[in-house]
């Protein structure tokens, strides 16, 4: 079943900060040594996509859930709270 | 200058306010530090919450204006197949009446608020808006109070209760508990559907105010160690699924996809048929159990609720937990002062009203249940399959005797699945709970 991410993170409230609460440490590690790459499934943001010859995390709609900063094989992702305020808001929770 | 308080509190969630409420009622000076831009921001829990916790910090809180959402009356449990399914109900009139707010859901964004806004009227601080990054620590390692995001942002206290929740970035910085293995953690999303308040009555069977939940296991998590929930709220339903993180790893599923393949399950589609969809979420939830639970407390600090993965998995109770560690915090920290020690010494009443409670009995009766699910797949691939073949079997009129259909279930069962087998997964099973 092919379902549209964006239809979903349109519902929610977010504060985006310019700085991004997520980094990808070294993407030679994804792209040579990672063969699962499961960030690019688990991720219930699909904050992980695949582009060309690299990985990119868009921050803006990731829902604070932690799963891949434990998630990642190689540990290779560097996930931080965004800024006290900034992120998702929920209305109902 | 440092601010200085008596105590700090991480995480405005029912551990840290229950805490709070506690502490500022007996005139500590209690400042509680919240991530979200209010209690709650951040915070979800299938929905369902325990008068009996919740009247331990606020009595008659109905009079006080909780934000009920229904009171839960029947409680639903479901095994399903791919097409179908079986569906186990208990509803009793007493949860109506003499028991009622036994069970009752909330939305976690309203709820927290409220909570908190009671802790204030006790005097406690509550600061949004704010990232606990570290903690601060003297010469001998003790804890003695916490660094924020904020510009200046140290604030000495006697004692810090961290109660910043399961995905708690610093326990694991300190190192008080170590990052949760894939195994000892199920991701869960959730999505919040309006229907109207009607529509939810009649489809559930139940009156104005009263509710339903249903619990969900089977085919519906993908052969993952997983479970779905349908719980209702005044005008909205809960629909959460999840599983077990180390199983989303190795399957490449995607969460949201497996939302919507359950949202379409012909049990579940009648239910929301017409719905709008209003948000959509993902949190952890504490599987570990028992084994996982770290050291509650040390010199200077405590660990509450979820970021001490206090989590029932079976009966779905963590919010109370959550609620009720926090009062234990604070009535341990209540003696802390009294004595003027800080030390895990002086703390120690906490993991001792702890052991001798609800929560580490149930938690330690249940320590083998996350591991046998783990290891046994079958319950959410071939059992509910094979489960739904036999019951669709024994009901379908076709003029073969009841007899030879029984031997055809059987032989079924046979070829995918030995006897021997069978018998260990259930003997193992009831092992794990009993």
């Amino acid at each position: 079943m092919s379902v549209n991410i964006e239809d979903k993170l349109f519902l929610d409230r977010f504060h985006v900060n310019e700085e991004p609460h997520i980094r990808i440490v070294d993407n030679v590690k994804c792209m040579d040594k990672c063969e699962d790459q499961p960030c690019l499934y688990f991720c219930p943001a699909n904050v992980y996509r695949l582009e060309k010859d690299h990985i990119v995390a868009a921050y803006e709609g990731c829902l604070e859930c932690g799963s891949c900063r434990i998630g990642c094989p190689h540990l290779n992702i560097e996930w931080k709270f965004p800024v006290g305020g900034y992120g998702v808001s929920h209305r109902f929770g | 200058m440092q601010e200085e308080f008596d105590v700090a509190i991480v995480g405005a969630g029912p551990a840290g306010i229950s805490a709070s409420h506690i502490l500022a009622g007996k005139g500590i000076k209690t400042i509680v530090f919240e991530r979200g831009e209010y209690p709650g921001a951040k915070n979800i829990s299938g929905g369902v919450l325990y008068g009996h916790d919740l009247a331990g910090i606020i009595p008659g809180f109905i009079e006080k204006g909780c934000p009920v959402e229904r009171n839960i009356v029947e409680s639903r449990l479901w095994y399903l197949s791919r097409d179908g399914g079986y569906s186990l109900s208990f509803m009793d009139n007493a949860f109506r009446d003499r028991l009622s707010f036994n069970a009752f859901t909330v939305g976690r964004a309203k709820f927290d608020r409220w909570f908190a806004e009671e802790a204030k009227k006790k005097g406690a601080l509550v600061a949004c808006g704010t990232v606990v990054t570290d903690l601060l620590r003297d010469a001998d390692n003790r804890v003695i109070g916490v660094g924020t995001d904020r510009p200046d942002g140290n604030v000495q206290a006697k004692v810090v209760l961290l109660a910043d929740g399961i995905n708690s970035l610093l326990a694991a910085k300190t190192g008080f508990r170590s990052e949760p293995k894939p195994s000892d953690i199920a991701l869960a999303v959730k999505e919040v559907i309006e229907i109207s308040e009607d529509m939810i009555n009649e489809r559930f069977n139940v009156d104005p105010g009263q509710g339903t939940t249903i619990e969900i296991v089977g085919e519906i998590t993908g052969g993952m160690d997983g479970i779905a929930v349908i719980y209702t709220n005044k005008k909205t339903l809960s629909l959460c699924i999840g599983a077990n993180l180390s199983d989303f790893m190795k399957n490449k599923i995607k969460p949201y996809e497996m939302l919507e393949a359950f949202k379409a399950h012909p049990m579940v589609a009648p239910l929301i048929k017409g719905g709008q969809s209003k948000e959509y979420m993902a949190h952890w939830i504490a599987e570990g159990g028992y084994n996982a639970i770290p050291q509650l407390c040390g010199d200077g600090y405590l660990i509450a609720g979820d970021s001490a993965m206090l989590f029932n998995a079976l009966h779905r109770e963590g919010s109370n937990m959550a609620i009720t560690s926090g009062r234990y915090a604070a009535n341990a920290i209540l003696e802390a002062f009294d004595k003027g020690d800080f030390s895990r010494n002086g703390l120690k009443g906490y993991s001792e009203r702890l052991q001798s409670s609800y929560i580490m009995k149930d938690l330690k009766k249940y320590r083998r249940f996350n591991s046998f699910r783990l290891h046994h797949h079958e319950l959410f691939t071939l059992f509910p399959k094979l489960s739904g073949f036999a019951a669709r079997e024994m009901l379908t009129v076709d003029g073969v005797s009841k007899k030879d259909k029984q031997r055809a279930i059987w032989k079924k069962m046979k070829e995918e699945f030995s006897i021997f087998k069978m018998l260990r997964v259930v003997w193992g099973g009831i092992r794990s709970v009993k």
